[in-house]
């Protein structure tokens, strides 16, 4: 999935902003050369409109998940089942689900769930893997072999299979036991990534410059080394985000993952699987809503990789 | 290349007994935290004390490492003689576990006292099938699509390869699938099936919602093909920036000095060495496939190993999950070794010390 990068710049149909000349903020051209890689990336980012759009779309989803009551006044648990099944109108843009819901107001709610899940599994792999990979690559020895192996082994259990199992057997199928069992078999591919990128730049000769004036061992990993791991691990977090929102839409509509008095995604989708011929916004609302965010942060991880690659400038 | 072979096979090993390991704490840790999987079974109803005693020992949850929290159950305090080496201390759960698998081929047994591998048995042939297609689709749609794009870099088809390929990856595979069935299956199949002139294969099988045992082959053919769909955009990918690489190389150049036609070219030169790449992740996915068909099989009702999976994990019979997806996962494992091996015999530049 190498070639992932260049497809930002495929879906908007132009070419990634950039590369017109730098001065048209005058009288700033000297100081735009020599700014950082973060500043030259989020400059370039802004110029994307892919990015961009993506980025408005998971700022609305966020701004769903954080403050609810910003978007309805309704209760999504106010059911009526005179009302089942009522077409969307003015007042009740979504219509109403199969127990007489408002249906607008449960997929406002239901975005709290996915973000919560992915937002919090996605730190824990982060912060976790990053350590075990800094430990792999920095150290070397016995302690990479341990560490390599330890990955190697939850890398080959299929991750869906895993997830299955565990949730199966735990029987308690909430945000916490999903968010764990999403942190349990996601964390090697962070670690690998990061190590990859310690294990290249820990003998530059910056690295021994600063060692050789007497830099621990932490400073040097923390200080010299770990910062060219952040830009490749935050691609692949921003990418892993929506993977996260898909698979917990996945295993809740298996069964496995929130149960329905709770209110997700997940669950409108497959409680309202069978009405589809008769009322397919039953079904359409929800998903659309899915794929866009799982396609938004696809999409954003793609613009960052290239924003942050300098090869692409 | 012998040594690789060896090197890797004795790699082979503690994987497969750490995976396994790792499948055993999983379920142990959630036994150990959420009480007895067992009454899961009788749902809110408390059943008689004999009864959940009988039930429990049978599926093997009576260890008493079950008990105790965060206990790997590796060993236990041995009931007659001095246990290992003196220790006081025999081997436990996770090495009874292991020897009723690799030496009595035994993945448990469900609640009506039938065998998993048994129910395994029942249901592969539905799977393997679903596998053939989804394989075949992916490779053949997959390196075609790729091939066009890579070989006319920025045209049309190669931007449509592209932006489809990340609208796929993108989709989550059950929403493709919930939408393929209702639209195609139904929908679509409603108006072919209203048809007299199409034959009964086409209009009730292909283009059925769901599996029909009358046509085993031909209704498995749109859900092998939802199957396929993810990786099919990897497979595209995947081929188009190996080709893109490789046009450039220098041996292309000379075969197209030397006056070969474009046919010969691109077709034996240049996409035998693209493919190696494209050839492994195939290898890797029918691993992947497995695990993929969960879904594919619960969404379009498939007898498979898929749905065996998920109607045990609703109805909470945790022994069959769990000898059913240990099952899988060492195919996986094996799956995985055997395309590594094919690996360093494809690609004679690839030399592992």
């Amino acid at each position: 999935m190498s070639d992932l990068s260049s497809a930002g710049t495929a879906v908007g149909g132009a070419p990634v902003g950039g590369d017109g000349p730098t001065t048209d903020a005058p009288g700033s051209g000297g100081q735009e050369r020599s700014a950082s890689l973060w500043a030259d990336a989020r400059r370039q980012l802004m110029r994307d409109p892919v990015f961009v759009i993506a980025f408005l779309y998971i700022l609305v989803v966020g701004s769903m998940a954080a403050f609810p009551k910003l978007w309805t006044s309704q209760d999504p648990r106010a059911c009526n089942t005179d009302r089942s099944r009522i077409s969307p109108s003015w007042e009740h843009p979504f219509g109403f689900d199969i127990l007489g819901c408002d249906y607008y107001s449960h997929a406002i709610y239901g975005a709290w769930p996915s973000m919560v899940i992915a937002i919090m599994a996605t730190g824990g792999i982060v912060v976790f893997g990053g350590v075990m990979g800094m430990l792999a690559g920095y150290y070397g020895g016995w302690v990479d072999a341990i560490i390599s192996r330890a990955m190697d082994i939850v890398l080959s259990l299929p991750f869906l299979l895993g997830a299955i199992v565990f949730l199966t057997v735990i029987k308690r199928q909430n945000i916490w036991t999903l968010t764990l069992v999403l942190f349990l078999l996601a964390w090697p591919t962070v670690a690998r990534i990061t190590r990859g990128s310690v294990i290249s730049s820990k003998d530059l000769d910056y690295v021994h410059a600063a060692k050789a004036v007497g830099a621990r061992n932490s400073r040097l990993m923390f200080r010299h080394i770990l910062p060219n791991a952040v830009a490749p691990m935050m691609v692949y977090a921003t990418i892993v985000l929506g993977s996260f929102v898909a698979a917990e839409a996945t295993l809740t509509f298996l069964g496995v993952g929130l149960q329905p008095p709770a209110q997700s995604w997940g669950i409108m989708i497959s409680v309202h699987q069978v009405y589809f011929l008769e009322d397919p916004w039953l079904l359409l609302f929800p998903c659309g809503l899915l794929v866009g965010t799982v396609l938004s942060f696809i999409l954003m991880g793609d613009a960052l990789r290239d924003a942050l690659d300098p090869k692409f400038r | 290349m012998g040594r690789y072979v060896i090197r890797r096979l004795l790699q082979f090993i503690p994987t497969v007994l750490g995976t396994m390991f790792l499948l055993h704490y999983l379920t142990s840790l959630a036994i150990q935290f959420s009480g007895n999987p067992v009454r899961a079974l009788f749902g809110d109803r408390t059943p008689p004390p004999a009864l959940l005693q009988a039930v429990t020992e049978r599926l093997g949850y009576d260890d008493p490492c079950l008990g105790t929290r965060g206990d790997p159950c590796l060993f236990r305090p041995a009931e007659t003689g001095s246990g290992l080496f003196g220790s006081g201390y025999e081997l436990g759960l996770f090495f009874d576990r292991l020897a009723n698998i690799f030496f009595r081929f035994d993945f448990g047994i469900n609640l009506r006292q039938r065998e998993v591998t048994d129910l395994v048995a029942d249901a592969i042939p539905f799977t393997l099938k679903l596998l053939v297609i989804a394989i075949l689709f992916e490779a053949i749609v997959g390196i075609a699509a790729g091939v066009l794009a890579g070989l006319r870099n920025g045209s049309f088809t190669d931007y449509l390869v592209k932006i489809s390929t990340v609208f796929v990856i993108s989709v989550p595979i059950f929403v493709l699938g919930l939408v393929v069935r209702e639209f195609v299956g139904v929908k679509f199949g409603n108006v072919l099936r209203g048809q007299d002139w199409i034959p009964d294969v086409i209009s009730a099988g292909m283009f059925s919602p769901g599996f029909k045992a009358d046509y085993p082959w031909a209704s498995l053919i749109i859900p092998g093909m939802v199957l396929g769909a993810t990786s099919l955009a990897v497979t595209a990918r995947l081929t188009r920036t190996s080709i893109m690489e490789n046009i450039r190389a220098d041996y292309v150049r000379t075969a197209k000095a030397k006056g070969l036609a474009t046919k010969r070219v691109i077709g034996v030169h240049t996409l035998r060495n693209s493919l190696i790449p494209v050839i492994t992740f195939l290898g890797v996915d029918i691993g992947a496939a497995m695990a993929g068909a969960v879904v594919t099989e619960t969404i379009f009702n498939v007898p498979g190993i898929g749905r065996l999976v998920t109607m045990s994990a609703r109805t909470g019979e945790s022994s069959v999950v769990i000898g059913v997806v240990t099952m899988l996962v060492l195919v996986v494992l094996i799956a995985n070794l055997l395309v590594d091996l094919l690996y360093a015999v494809l690609d004679p530049r690839i030399r592992y010390e």
